[in-house]
């Protein structure tokens, strides 16, 4: 049961790939990014119920501070200004 | 395996599922934001607590839900930070749009 929902999560994954390939604007790219990275937080929440290993839960985390700030400071390089204005 | 956390995970993976399917089908950035982030931060929040349920109050389960409130705000900070960037970037809106409140505002600003 878990293995089919992570197949899922998964495919829907490589649709986000799809919209980065296709994307016609850098914003269409960078919305992309940020899906798949919310995706990826999902995928390692259900690795930790199938395999047991406790230590994906960390990485999630991780996983969520880092798409923020990624996405914060491109989402500020649109507006052509500096980080600090 | 506790069946209400199943159940949880199941409505989580379709709200995800939705989500991605608005991510590739709709016309414009604008529209592909709104769709997606609501609908697959929503859902990845379903899983954490279908998390959780199963594992109770141990190290696990606290992490998961702690980490619900921080991917609502981040999530939801980062898309506006992201939608208002794409705005000043001159991304054109749709051919369908019905109306642009934030154009004139834009304009009094001398943006």
């Amino acid at each position: 049961m878990i293995s089919i929902l992570l197949y899922i999560l998964i495919g829907l994954s490589f649709l986000c790939f799809v919209r980065v390939v296709l994307g016609p604007s850098i914003a269409d790219r960078m919305v992309a990014i940020e899906i798949f990275g919310i995706l990826v937080v999902g995928i390692c929440v259900l690795l930790v119920v199938k395999t047991g290993r406790l230590f994906l839960i960390d990485v999630a985390i991780a996983w969520i501070l880092l798409s923020f700030i990624g996405v914060v400071t491109l989402a500020k390089y649109l507006t052509r200004k500096r980080l600090d204005e | 395996m506790n069946s209400i956390s199943i159940i949880l995970f199941i409505i989580g993976v379709g709200f995800d599922l939705f989500g991605c399917i608005g991510l590739i089908r709709l016309p414009d950035v604008y529209n592909r934001l709104q769709s997606a982030t609501k609908c697959v931060t929503l859902g990845t929040c379903s899983i954490l607590l279908g998390l959780f349920v199963q594992y109770g109050f141990t190290a696990v389960g606290i992490k998961a839900l702690i980490a619900i409130p921080l991917l609502f705000f981040s999530s939801t900070v980062s898309a506006h930070a992201l939608i208002r960037g794409a705005y000043k970037f001159g991304i054109k809106l749709t051919d369908k749009t019905v109306v642009d409140d934030y154009k004139e505002l834009h304009k009094q600003r001398g943006e």
